[in-house]
């Protein structure tokens, strides 16, 4: 069993990696973490930080970028050009299909991320900044972010065409970085059906921001190590989650 | 020993926001032995895909049942039995010929080395050796196809699924496809596979089951099915004039100075050969014309319909 899983996972990466556009992306986001520098020439202030500041934000948007173009098309592609046919028609299960999907995602994901911090820790180096741990913490922290929308767009993909998948996707990521704006709303709601309500949809949504350390590493500010051992919990059980329901529905999708 | 054995399958397709519903198979009933081939013949949207796709568990019967070698067509272990070579295969175009096959042998956890041997093997069986690194998206029709025919071979499946393998294939392909799966059934293979192409049908199968509006309307043995039914008798004559025949009264076509009459009816056959005799004409054969399978097909349709 675990060999099947094992196929489709590195088969899933070499689409993903054969893909022009992962390569357009990859390229952009390293072009914009290597011209951060020039950002940091033209504003005052402490550089090295300027350039951390920008170099992140480019790495994370494009990263994001290729989490949820790779995630919304992969399941979508193979049911719309019929690949999926010979897949199913073998001896792999439809659980097995979307967990190997997942994994070669993150296999992905990881690659790219990889090439784009590993430019990015050269620049630091060259510049004359040091090794930064909490740097290192902050791309983890980002990777587990990326599975997370990975898993998300993975969802949508089983069962909406690409534009929708974009359209849910996008929102919801939008949405998991502005949920600090629930618990303002849920101080308004003392008791009742709206408190229940809001809270359940609270929980639901994916805390995206939780993932965030930018301002924790660009600004030095102490980071306590249970903070970053509840997110890593967080994301596990979140993808687990999120990954059962996708397979639920596929258990369910017929292949005409 | 049944290879493959489905009854009564049934399936709707539901439309219009899940009102309208269309049922597709309306109770088929459908056996295969072992090391047979069994020809799945019927006009577009009769139902043979559907039915294929439910015994690969592409989609879920309404009602049924489907065993392949006596387990359940759901089960990974009758999927492991199972080589399927879909209609217009369609495979990843960023692949080569070997990457494919690699792939597809990682599916069923065959070990790479085992893997190799076995491919390299298929890759010249199915007659697509040097072209092996070519990405897939640079093959001709005919050649996707052989390919989708080795990844069914991968594991050396007990029995091929084959939805219409014949189409969109040239003549000679034709020819060298039904050579590569009279092979399979010499090595033991049940084949099963669907086509309305009847020439390609009826010089392979053993059986043939006819599929109409999503039902089995005949089925059997293909000598069987064709030896029982005469359609009309030729009688072939010669040194006898057109003017001659036309009096007799019969129907006939004239070739190489020689005629040939149909009758529809055995019982005229004394009565013309006497006519023609008395006019001093030769009687060279009298034969039986068989009912071929487009006449068996053509005749099914037409009661149905």
């Amino acid at each position: 069993m675990k060999m099947n899983i094992k196929g489709l996972v590195f088969n899933t990466f070499k689409e993903s990696a054969r893909n022009k556009m992962f390569y357009l992306l990859v390229f952009f986001g390293i072009a914009f973490a290597l011209s951060s520098k020039l950002i940091s020439f033209l504003t005052l202030g402490d550089a090295m930080k300027v350039l951390k500041d920008t170099g992140l934000a480019a790495i994370n948007f494009f990263c994001v970028l290729i989490a949820i173009f790779t995630g919304i098309n992969l399941v979508y592609k193979e049911i719309e050009k019929k690949t999926i046919f010979n897949i199913l028609s073998k001896p792999v299960t439809r659980d097995q299909f979307i967990i190997g999907k997942f994994l070669g995602l993150a296999l992905t994901m990881l690659a790219a991320l990889l090439a784009m911090s590993v430019i990015f820790f050269l620049l630091i180096l060259l510049l004359g900044g040091g090794f930064d741990f909490k740097i290192l913490l902050y791309f983890f922290m980002l990777y587990l972010e990326l599975l997370v929308i990975v898993a998300i767009s993975l969802l949508f993909s089983s069962f909406s065409t690409p534009i929708l998948s974009f359209i849910f996707t996008v929102s919801l990521y939008l949405i998991g970085h502005v949920m600090w704006t629930f618990n303002e709303f849920k101080s308004l709601l003392h008791s009742g059906l709206w408190l229940k309500f809001t809270q359940a949809i609270y929980y639901i949504l994916p805390n995206l921001d939780k993932f965030n350390i930018k301002n924790e590493v660009v600004l030095n500010l102490p980071l306590h190590p249970w903070t970053i051992i509840f997110t890593i919990l967080y994301a596990l059980v979140y993808i687990l989650a999120v990954l059962a329901l996708t397979i639920l529905i596929f258990r369910k999708r017929e292949f005409q | 020993m049944k290879t493959l054995e489905i009854t009564n399958l049934k399936k709707t397709f539901r439309s219009n926001f899940l009102i309208k519903k269309y049922p597709v198979l309306k109770g088929i009933d459908l056996s295969v032995e072992q090391g047979e081939i069994y020809g799945f013949l019927g006009p577009n949207g009769a139902g043979k895909t559907t039915t294929i796709k439910c015994i690969l568990g592409l989609l879920f019967p309404d009602a049924g049942e489907i065993l392949i070698n006596s387990l359940p067509g759901n089960s990974i272990a009758a999927r492991s039995q199972i080589g399927f070579l879909p209609e217009n295969p369609y495979f990843y175009d960023y692949l080569n010929a070997n990457e494919l096959l690699y792939f597809t042998a990682s599916l069923f956890g065959i070990p790479k080395a085992v893997a190799k041997e076995r491919i390299s093997m298929l890759i010249q069986q199915v007659g697509l050796a040097g072209r092996e690194g070519l990405k897939l998206r640079k093959y001709s029709k005919g050649m996707l196809q052989r390919l989708g025919l080795a990844q069914a071979l991968i594991q050396d499946p007990v029995c091929l699924i084959l939805d219409e393998p014949f189409s969109g294939l040239d003549p000679i392909g034709r020819k060298e496809f039904r050579d590569l799966i009279l092979g399979f059934k010499a090595q033991g293979k049940t084949i099963f596979f669907s086509s309305h192409i009847l020439q390609d049908m009826e010089m392979m199968v053993d059986k043939v089951g006819i599929i109409i509006n999503g039902r089995i309307s005949r089925q059997g043995l293909l000598s069987e099915m064709v030896s029982s039914s005469t359609r009309c008798h030729e009688i072939i004559c010669a040194r006898i004039s057109e003017k001659q025949l036309a009096q007799i009264p019969v129907h006939f076509v004239s070739r190489d100075n020689q005629f040939i009459i149909t009758l529809d009816n055995e019982a005229d056959i004394n009565q013309v050969v006497e006519s023609i005799i008395h006019n001093n004409g030769q009687v060279i054969a009298v034969n039986p014309v068989k009912k071929t399978l487009e006449d068996i097909f053509l005749n099914e349709l037409r009661e149905v319909q």
